[in-house]
């Protein structure tokens, strides 16, 4: 693992950014989509929506965190 | 006229009017929402209807139309359309297109046209014609549809190069925005089977028996391995 290596791998992460806004939308929507079909009440289907979303986010996080590690094995 | 009751732990049980569940359901799947809205369900009918038709629309228009298409042929197998063809009527132009151009008809609505794979400047092959590069050309050109499959399917000679060559086209010029349309409309088909389901057998609500029942399981496990 070099110096530039990691530089690379940080440009790319960087050039990537705009793509993994994409995901926002999408975490929002499936999470209110699933809600609505546990719940009638539509405070229920609200908060059961945001927990789905920070739910959503962490696994996600957990996930690229891994991946941005497992970058650093070559 | 099925009705639900959910009991719940405290205050009111929730009671859901099914109506005519089977109806519900294929409103529910032909336009998002509309099943709920037959249920006089309008809170979510609304909710369902405006998450799942802009995810929907939003990733047609990335990209620009073409990412639902509906090809079950060797070479150009869409099986994302399977899940695509879940959000209903938005999806069913597809379908007409792909019968348009199945017998070498050109698709409706018509999005550009480009030059064929045998044209003379072949560096030009499957680019966009524009008044720049047109040269007067007059011969047979692949055509885009919208929602239709990629063009120049129907050339019997070199049928499923041409065919990969266009949706390559596709990809190229479309850039992250075909793949991301395609996710974004494959997400909304999926969400609407939600929607779907929701309609015909109502909120998969957790009553306080079931609570109950779920809890004393994961006792039962807890105490097992505690044992072990």
């Amino acid at each position: 693992m070099n110096v530039f290596s990691i530089v690379d791998l940080d440009h790319l992460l960087l050039a990537a950014i705009p793509q993994i806004w994409y995901a926002l939308p999408l975490i929002v929507v499936v999470s209110l989509v699933y809600g609505a079909t546990r719940h009638e009440n539509l405070r229920e289907i609200l908060a059961h929506s945001l927990r789905n979303a920070v739910w959503c986010v962490g696994f996600m996080s957990i996930i690229f965190f891994l991946i941005w590690i497992a970058g650093f094995w070559n | 006229m099925p009705e639900i009751v959910y009991p719940q732990e405290s205050g009111e049980p929730v009671v859901v009017d099914l109506k005519d569940p089977y109806w519900a359901a294929f409103l529910a799947w032909i336009w998002p929402g509309a099943g709920h809205f037959y249920q006089k369900r309008y809170a979510k009918g609304f909710l369902f209807m405006i998450c799942i038709l802009s995810t929907y629309f939003f990733g047609l228009g990335i990209g620009q139309g073409r990412v639902v298409y509906a090809s079950f042929k060797p070479g150009n197998l869409r099986w994302q359309f399977v899940c695509q063809l879940g959000v209903g009527a938005p999806a069913l132009p597809a379908i007409i297109q792909s019968m348009k151009t199945k017998k070498g008809g050109d698709p409706y609505w018509v999005l550009c046209e480009r030059f064929p794979a045998d044209y003379s400047n072949s560096s030009l092959a499957f680019h966009k014609i524009t008044p720049e590069n047109n040269n007067d050309y007059t011969g047979e050109t692949i055509k885009d549809g919208f929602m239709a499959p990629p063009g120049g399917m129907n050339n019997p000679r070199r049928r499923s190069r041409v065919q990969t060559d266009t949706l390559g086209r596709w990809h190229f010029e479309g850039k992250h925005y075909f793949e991301m349309g395609t996710l974004f409309t494959v997400i909304a088909g999926l969400l609407n089977l939600l929607a779907v389901y929701d309609a015909f057998c109502g909120p998969a609500i957790i009553t306080p028996a079931q609570r109950e029942m779920l809890e004393s399981k994961k006792k039962k496990k807890n105490k097992r391995k505690s044992k072990q």
